[in-house]
């Protein structure tokens, strides 16, 4: 019993999890170039409605995905134009995006399909389903590691699987190519990357263009994948608590998707407790679970658990003549 | 050339500027009320009646403005040290349970004047101590403050879902929220202020905060630019280095300049806990922190601005609530559309006409 309970949990962390580690790999990408990227959140809003509204009237869950990844650049953009281009408050612009994600989605989802901003449920072929592994049925049966196989292993969509498979891509192209190279410089130290002839301004703009394709995936994912449609604020915090995330990892990739896969497992533990009493505390409250990554990212940035280095040149506009 | 070191009169930089980009924000608003099958002229109509029109919807907006002036205040202070402050939306959630306290543990006994200093402290206090710790992380660690913040406002959030729903509530009741304050745990209402201008105030809950509010803006307006505190405060926001090495103590100032923002914060929720809903409910603050920022950038950090930042907030919103009643097409998220619009254009965008002004400038303005 208690071992079913456990692949259970674990099952479900991996599904709410997923988000998160596209959400904050995005992230990485944009604050290992200098820019920091508070508007994760709305991104992750408006790519779920774009990909829920072009699956809903395409039927195909691949437009969907498309449509939610184009939107999501889109926004980054602005928020290139905003913060690089213009040298805007970094800050300021994205908590002007979660704003605008807030509200618009739920204004043209109400003013399409008159549904309390609500998108129509999505037939089972216009959306990301699972994938059943081979043998995962028979496996069932046969112990521990044959559940862990069909419930933990098998059986999730195909984006889950392209998350796992973006950690060690985005690892790669951070850490191995030139492009990774000059992206950690320019967070770093902007005017070296400049001296050495290498444009500053493109370079933050790809940054941002690579986070908003990965939050395009999270944002397709949440409405088409995990659920059949999008709902209003449906993202609900999440791109938070993958901020949250990329700071508790330090901003390297690997770490990202362990710390990713903590909280979405604190999520799923919260959920599995919900009205059962521990032995001698009582009930747990579901708060604690809530604030629980936010709580450790603190504590963490106290320096209780190592330091936490941002990237020296995090949040400031690169202005080229002195 | 590059425009961006050319220097600029005064009132283009805090005049039209910000017009321009505020006008920007409101023609692209335009665009998406159009664009979902209304006709914008008639909404800017129906918003600014609603708004303006009657002394209850004045008193709707004043009511709006008052939470928008606190925020917006928390915000500026802190932005003067060359602090974000994003946390104000957690601060003002756990000040209003030190005013909400206050309220439950005097009510009974005084009337409102009597209970108001202690609200007014309890909240301060509260939200005051909501700040201290990412303030300390700040100033002790380097840990960014906005990241902080933010943290701080999703665990204020679950902390006082929690007490509310545990402990706060009165037992045998649904709602998570306290008990509703007696008479003299409330602030009552300025329909005399309304009936000075022959209105009449109705159902709005324009209360005593507002004029704590205005109170509130000349005493930061005083701290900042007639004490010494106010003077290391922008100091240590102009170059932290420079302000180091002129003496002034670093971990001092922002530890006490966040205090202050957080303690401002926590203020406004006497607006709606004691003033509006008798009562503390889950959720009050209902993002009055983060318009906050676009208060005070809008208002170039000074009480003045801020006013006026806060009123045009105020009549968006209720504007926008009587908007969607009158025009179904339009929930009330259209506020927020605006809202993030506005924050967009005055805020991160606020250079976008820079360069264009500069060189008219350049060419007409100089002779």
């Amino acid at each position: 019993m208690e071992n079913l309970d456990l692949i259970s949990i674990l099952g479900s962390t991996i599904r709410l999890s997923i988000p998160l580690i596209f959400t904050a790999l995005a992230g990485l990408f944009t604050e290992r170039a200098g820019v920091f990227d508070i508007g994760l959140e709305g991104k992750m809003l408006f790519s779920a409605f774009a990909a829920a509204v072009a699956a809903f009237m395409t039927g195909s869950p691949w437009l969907g995905l498309l449509a939610g990844i184009t939107v999501s650049v889109l926004i980054s953009l602005i928020h290139g134009f905003a913060s690089i281009t213009n040298r805007g408050n970094q800050i300021v612009s994205g908590v002007a995006i979660n704003f605008l994600a807030s509200g618009l989605t739920a204004v043209l989802g109400q003013a399409w399909f008159s549904q309390g901003g609500r998108t129509p449920p999505l037939a089972a072929s216009a959306r990301f389903t699972e994938i059943v592994f081979p043998y995962a049925a028979e496996l069932r049966e046969m112990g521990f590691f044959g559940r862990f196989y069909a419930n933990v292993i098998s059986g999730h969509n195909i984006l889950t699987y392209l998350a796992f498979l973006a950690v060690p891509a985005a690892w790669w192209v951070l850490y191995r190519t030139r492009f990774g190279l000059r992206l950690r410089a320019v967070g770093e130290n902007p005017g070296a990357v400049d001296t050495a002839g290498i444009s500053v301004t493109w370079l933050r703009y790809r940054a941002t263009i690579c986070a908003g394709i990965l939050c395009g995936c999270a944002g397709t994912y949440l409405s088409i994948a995990q659920s059949a449609g999008f709902v209003k604020d449906m993202s609900a915090g999440k791109g938070y608590i993958a901020l949250a995330a990329l700071i508790f990892a330090k901003w390297r990739p690997v770490p990202v998707m362990l710390a990713c896969l903590l909280f979405g497992f604190l999520d799923a533990f919260a959920n599995f407790m919900q009205g059962k009493s521990v032995p001698g505390i009582g009930e747990v409250p579901v708060q604690i679970f809530q604030a629980l990554p936010y709580v450790l990212t603190c504590v963490l940035l106290a320096g209780f658990i190592g330091v936490a280095r941002p990237p020296k040149a995090g949040g400031v506009p690169y202005v080229k003549e002195r | 050339m590059s425009t961006a070191s050319v220097p600029l009169p005064n009132w283009i930089t805090y005049g039209l500027m910000p017009f321009l980009n505020l006008v920007v924000a409101f023609l692209i608003s335009g665009v998406v009320v159009w664009f979902i099958g209304e006709n914008p002229l008639e909404a800017v109509k129906l918003l600014l009646q609603g708004a303006l029109g009657n002394g209850e919807g004045i008193g709707f907006t004043l009511y709006y403005a008052t939470n928008f002036i606190f925020t917006g205040l928390s915000v500026a202070v802190a932005y003067h040290a060359g602090l974000f402050n994003i946390g104000s939306e957690g601060q003002a959630y756990v000040g209003g349970l030190g005013a909400a306290l206050a309220s439950l543990a005097l009510d009974h006994y005084v009337p409102w004047y009597v209970t108001m200093p202690f609200a007014v402290i309890g909240a301060a206090i509260f939200g005051a101590a909501w700040a201290l710790i990412p303030a300390w992380l700040q100033a002790k660690r380097g840990s960014h403050i906005v990241i902080t913040t933010i943290m701080f406002n999703f665990i204020g959030a679950a902390m006082m879902v929690y007490l509310l729903v545990h402990v706060l509530i009165v037992p045998g009741k649904m709602a998570p929220e306290t008990r509703v304050f007696l008479e003299g745990g409330q602030l009552p209402k300025l329909d005399w202020l309304i009936a000075l201008f022959g209105g009449r105030l109705g159902a709005a809950p324009f209360n005593v905060s507002f004029l704590i509010a205005l109170v509130m803006c000349v005493a930061v307006w005083l701290l900042i630019w007639r004490t010494k505190l106010g003077y290391e405060i922008r100091t240590l926001g102009a170059s932290s280095t420079a302000a180091v090495y002129a003496g002034i103590p670093y971990v001092k100032t922002v530890i006490i300049t966040m205090l202050i923002s957080g303690g401002l914060a926590g203020m406004m929720a006497l607006n709606p806990v004691l003033g509006a809903s008798a009562r503390l409910q889950v959720e009050f603050v209902g993002g009055a922190g983060f318009v906050g920022i676009a208060v005070s950038l809008m208002g170039r950090s000074h009480p003045l601005g801020i006013v006026l930042a806060a009123v045009l907030f105020g009549v968006l919103y209720q504007g926008g609530d009587a908007l969607s009643f009158d025009m179904p097409k339009i929930t009330r998220d259209m506020i927020v559309v605006i809202q993030g619009l506005v924050i967009l254009f005055a805020g991160a965008l606020e250079y976008l006409f820079r360069p264009a002004i500069v060189r008219v400038w350049q060419r007409f303005g100089k002779a």
